[in-house]
Order: structure tokens, then sequence, then C-alpha cells
């Protein structure tokens, strides 16, 4: 994430523009999403489907379905996607 | 009171929406936000099952009707009216103000309507009102686009109506009561119903027009058509399986749009689409639980979306630009506005916010009722709405790669508009009996187990690690200027395309028939010229002798006629 960033700012230099500050911010997301995952082996699980028994199954399912979902629509561009004066060109 | 409780509380809105020209901005800019709270007031002092008669052209108009269904909407229309007043309280355009008041009212009219023709009256009202919202921006592309809503939201309107009649000759009844799908009287309502609520491919009015309404303007529009059609389907058709299907792909599609659209406010647009869709899927599970989910969520969904409206529109307000491919770094000048924007992300589905103790409801009922598909439908559809307005709206516009933009806070107004709506989506998140006290059922759902808590987080976080990851390799799609195409194209580009081929084709038949024609009239008048002329033969002066010869002539075949006759 940190990489993204081109600084066009002068002076005010934010605690967030610092790639140290992001990259911490991203290690708490790892460890956060990691204690998430084991959490589901300390309670009792309320289950409507089978699926639901599965270990981690939500962490997994959030995980892949937004890869799906990132990658279907870039794949919607190619198709969809227009110069922002489509509509009025014809004008 | 009770001269108050026995009339429509949208009245008081449409009604007082009248003399705001008359008075000046600084009395006018209290009454605004007194109106609704006076309306807030009256729904407070209605009694569930209050009805309010007239008869008129021998039918009888339920002119106020109230039960516990209708109740939940009749409050949260007036706060969402207030909050949106509040925000524009800088906004001195009398046009958007009466336009707003009088849209406001007719929602909450419409839901206190107790017959379909009572119905009918509000139901257009509010499409007709909403426009000014959108040619309030005052530039052709909003005249144009107001046109084309308007267009689609009369046509729900007189859809609407010819329902009615059918209904009215199968039944004898004009009664708003459960009408289902059997018969086409039914079907016609639905599809009334199913425009303004943006069903698939009916739904584009939506992403088309909200965007180009004004600052202010987006997020009145925001709060009140789409809802009062869930409200419209929650009464009539609560309980009809088609749409749980409808709803469930409402909720799935335009999240895939939503991920690759550049204009943010068009973004919350297909996002508020998706939550929709939610709605949708609990009507057509039609369950005590699923209804009361939809009632909930659409309670804390006006809240959260209008919060993310307002931010946008606040950015908007002073950058001038909406769009993600302008837009980033913005948290260094509008911190607090950035902070209201996450907080309205988060109400979408974290504990201790809005959208946890009421999405997860529909979701419940729909596993309860062991629709497996729908349900891991929907939880997709709920990983696609985090991730987009979630994760890329404040990520684009207040982190990200600095667009250089060095502006103002927003101004207080729009501050406090925002601060009292996340006031109350975590307010509603952490005392949630608040909201589940006022639903249509007594309620007996428990959202803070550690499972669901634990589940919420897991799809959550992971689907941020998943944002994180992929951005960071350079697999999600940048913000670029763009557009995409959608259902609007069928009437934007290929109408007057094929209109444009149309007339053209029947422009060149018909200039071959004009030729053909003058053709054959030239010709015909050549030929009379010919003969008739003054060079012609029957035009010429002929000879007494040559008469004589041509009589004689005549007299013969005569006589010779009559011999041949007498053999």
């Amino acid at each position: 994430m940190s990489e993204e960033r081109e600084h066009k700012t002068e002076g005010r230099r934010s605690w967030l523009d610092d790639p140290k500050t992001v990259r911490k911010i991203v290690l708490a997301l790892f460890v956060l999403c990691a204690g998430l995952f084991f959490a589901d082996g300390f309670y009792e699980k309320h289950s409507h489907f089978g699926a639901e028994d599965v270990f981690g199954f939500y962490a997994l399912y959030g995980f892949v379905m937004c890869v799906v979902l990132v990658v279907g629509a870039k794949l919607m561009r190619v198709f969809l996607m227009r110069d922002e004066d489509y509509y009025d060109r014809d004008r | 009171m009770t001269a108050i409780a026995s009339i429509n509380p949208g009245l008081i809105l449409i009604l007082g929406a009248l003399p705001i020209p008359l008075l000046p901005q600084a009395i006018r800019r209290l009454y605004l936000l007194a109106l609704p709270a006076l309306g807030f007031a009256a729904v407070y002092q209605l009694e569930p099952g209050t009805l309010i008669t007239m008869e008129a052209f021998g039918l009888t108009l339920e002119l106020l009707q109230v039960d516990r269904l209708s109740l939940v909407w009749g409050y949260i229309f007036n706060i969402a009216a207030f909050l949106g007043f509040l925000f524009a309280w800088h906004d001195r355009d009398a046009v958007q103000q009466i336009s707003a008041m009088i849209y406001a009212g007719a929602a909450i009219a419409a839901v206190f309507a107790g017959d379909l023709v009572t119905l009918f009256i509000y139901w257009e009202l509010t499409g007709i009102s909403s426009v000014f919202l959108i040619w309030a921006s005052r530039t052709d592309a909003a005249y144009r686009c107001g046109m084309r809503y308007l267009l689609i939201q009369v046509s729900s309107g007189v859809i609407l109506l010819s329902g009615t009649v059918a209904w009215y000759m199968l039944t004898g009844s004009i009664d708003f009561t459960h009408i289902g799908i059997d018969s086409l009287a039914g079907k016609l309502i639905l599809l009334a119903f199913g425009i303004k609520c943006a069903f698939p491919l009916l739904h584009n009015w939506l992403q088309d027009s909200y965007p180009e309404a004004t600052v202010t303007g987006t997020v009145i529009l925001s709060a009140f058509t789409t809802k009062l059609a869930v409200y419209a389907l929650a009464r009539g058709f609560a309980g009809t399986e088609v749409l749980i299907y409808i709803g469930a792909v409402m909720a799935v599609f335009p999240v895939f749009y939503a991920l690759i659209e550049n204009d943010l406010r068009r973004l919350l647009a297909y996002a508020l689409n998706n939550q929709l869709g939610f709605m949708v899927v609990g009507v057509g599970v039609g369950t005590e639980l699923a209804l009361n989910g939809t009632a909930a969520q659409a309670f804390s969904h006006i809240l959260y979306k209008g919060l993310l409206f307002m931010t946008m529109g606040a950015v908007l307000f002073r950058t001038g630009t909406c769009k993600a491919s302008e837009l980033g770094g913005l948290f260094k000048s509008m911190p607090l506005t950035a902070g209201f924007c996450i907080i309205g992300a988060a109400s979408m589905a974290f504990p201790l916010f809005a959208g946890f103790v009421s999405k997860s409801m529909i979701i419940t009922a729909v596993a309860v009722e062991h629709h497996s598909v729908i349900w891991g439908t929907l939880l997709f559809a709920s990983v696609g709405v985090f991730l987009t307005c979630g994760l890329k709206l404040p990520y684009f516009t207040f982190f990200g790669q600095d667009s250089g933009h060095r502006v103002k806070e927003a101004p207080w107004n729009m501050l406090a508009a925002m601060g009292l709506t996340a006031f109350l989506c975590v307010f509603i998140g952490c005392y949630p009996a608040v909201l589940y006290d006022i639903l249509p059922y007594p309620v007996d759902y428990k959202p803070y187990t550690s499972y669901h808590v634990i589940q919420q987080l897991q799809i959550m976080m992971f689907t941020a690690l998943a944002f994180v990851i992929l951005l960071t390799f350079r697999i999600y799609p940048m913000d670029r200027k763009s557009i995409n195409l959608d259902t609007d194209w069928v009437y934007r580009k290929a109408g007057p395309w094929a209109a444009k081929r149309l007339l053209g084709a029947l422009g060149a038949m018909g200039s071959s028939i004009e030729s053909a024609l003058t053709q054959a009239t030239t010709n015909t008048i050549t030929v009379i010229k010919r003969h008739h002329g003054p060079e012609g033969m029957m035009a010429k002066t002929l000879h007494l002798s040559s008469m004589v010869v041509w009589v004689v002539a005549f007299l013969a075949f005569i006589l010779l006629m009559d011999f041949v006759r007498g053999l």
C-alpha cells in the first residue's frame, strides 16, 4: 500500500504519510486476521449450514469472494468501460 | 393533540412547504428544521390502528392508516428530512427547499396512505417534486438527466394507476393490503413498485440521476424514493417468493459496477441498489424475522447511506469534484469528514454500528428458511459492499495518492449533520433495543453473540486483508477517468441510434415516393399538353368541310349498325 503513495505535499506531512506507520498498520491487520482466524477454535458455532462448520469458514469466504469480485470487475471493464464524454459525443 | 392525530403527518411538510419563499432567510432556516421535527412529533403520537377515511367518487379513501410497519418509515423519513435540511442549512435556493420539503412530505404521506388511490397521488408527487433537486444543478446534463428521471418516475405512477384500476375491477376494493402476484393487477402493481425500488434492469434511473443532483439534493434523494418502494413491497408483497431471487440478483450485480465506478456518488448509488436487494430478499422471505429485518435495515440504511452521501457531498462542495481519479489524501484537509466517512463505512457491518444489528436479521432469516444459495449470495454481497463503500471509497478519497487538494474542512452545518447521523449510527449499534422496540413484530433476535461477532469480524477483516494485498500487487482496478455502460445505454445510445436510422430510412422512402409522384405528375402534364396544348391535336381548329365528312361518316356507321341488327 505504501508504495502507491507519491507525495506532492510540501510541509504538512502527517504521521500517516510515513511508510513506517503504514507498514505498522498493515502488520496490525495481518496479526488481527490471524487472531480472528484461530479464534474459531475457541467458541461454539450455531450454524445453519454444513459449510459454516469448516474451520475459519467466514475468513476464507471473505477473502476468496473479495478476490473473485475484483477479478470479475476487472474483466467487466474490458467490455463496459468508455470515455467520460461517451454520451455527449454525438451532440 | 386530537386534531393533529387525525391528519396525515406528511401533509405537515407538504403544506408547510408552501410559505417557504415568503420567509426571510434567517427564519426560513429554522422553519425548515422545525417542520420535520413537528412531523416527527406528529408521527410519535399516532396510535397503531388509527384509520381516517373519506368518501369520494364512490370510493372509500383511507387518508390516514397507521400500523407498526408504517410507523417505522414515518419516524425515519422525518429524521432523514431533518438531517438533510441541517446538511443544507447554508443553501439559499428556495426551489430546492420547497421541492425537498414537498418530496419528503409526499414520501411520509404515502407511507400512511391506506388505499391505492391515495398512494398513487403521493407516489406521483414524490417523482414530480424530486426532479427539481436534479434540475437545481442548472447544467445541461442535469436538465436532460432530470427529463429521463421524470419520464421513468411518472411511468411508474401510471403503471400503478392501471394496476389499481385492474385491482378494483377484480376485487371491488382499493384497500392497500396484501396484493400478491397471482392477478394481472398484482403484476402491474409489482412492476410499478419495482421501478421505484430499482429492480435489476429497471434500476438505472437511480445511478443515472443521483450523481447529477446538487450537493445537498443527492443526500435528500437517497433517503426517500427507494425506501418508500421497499415499504410498499413489504405491505403488498410480503412472502412473494420471486422477490427472494430478484433481491439476490439486485444485491450482487451492483457491487461489480461500484468497484469500477469512478464517480463516487454514483458508486454510492450502486451500493444503495445493493442494500435495497437485501431488503427485497427480506420482503420475499416474508417471515416476521425477515420483515423486521427489512424494516430495521431500511432504518439504519437511510442513516448510514445518508451519512456517506453527506461526506461525499462535503468533498464535492469543497473540492468541486467527486471523482476517485481526482481525489486522494484529503484526510489532511478534511479530517472530521474523513472520520465521519469511516463511521459511515463501519456502520454497514461492523459490530457496535447500525448495520450490524439490522442487516444480519435478514441474513439470519434467510438461513433459518434454509435458502443456502441465497444465503451465500447475500454474504458475497456484503463482502462486496464493504469492499467498495467501506474500503475503496474512504481509501481513494481521504487516503491513497495525494491529489494536492488543500481545502477547508466542511462547513459547520455539514459537520453537525454528519456528526448527528454518525451518532445515531453508533447509538443504534450499541443500543439496538431502541430500534427493535419500534419494529413491526416482537423481536426475539440477539445480534451480539460471540459466533455472530467473530464471523462478521472475520469476513470484514479478511476482505480488508484481500484489499490490501490486491492493492499492493496492483491487481486492484485503479481509479480511471471513465464511465461504465449500464442499461441506460439502451435508451441513451441504442434507442436514439435506432430512431435515427429508422427516421433516416423513412425519410429516404418518403423522398423516393415524393420523386416518383413528381415524375408521374410531370408525365401526365406532358401527355395532356401534347394532346390539348396549343400544338395538340385536340386543340386544332378544324375546317367546316372536314366536320361534315366526320358527321356523314358517323351517320353511315349508325346506319350500318342498324342494318346489321336487322339481319
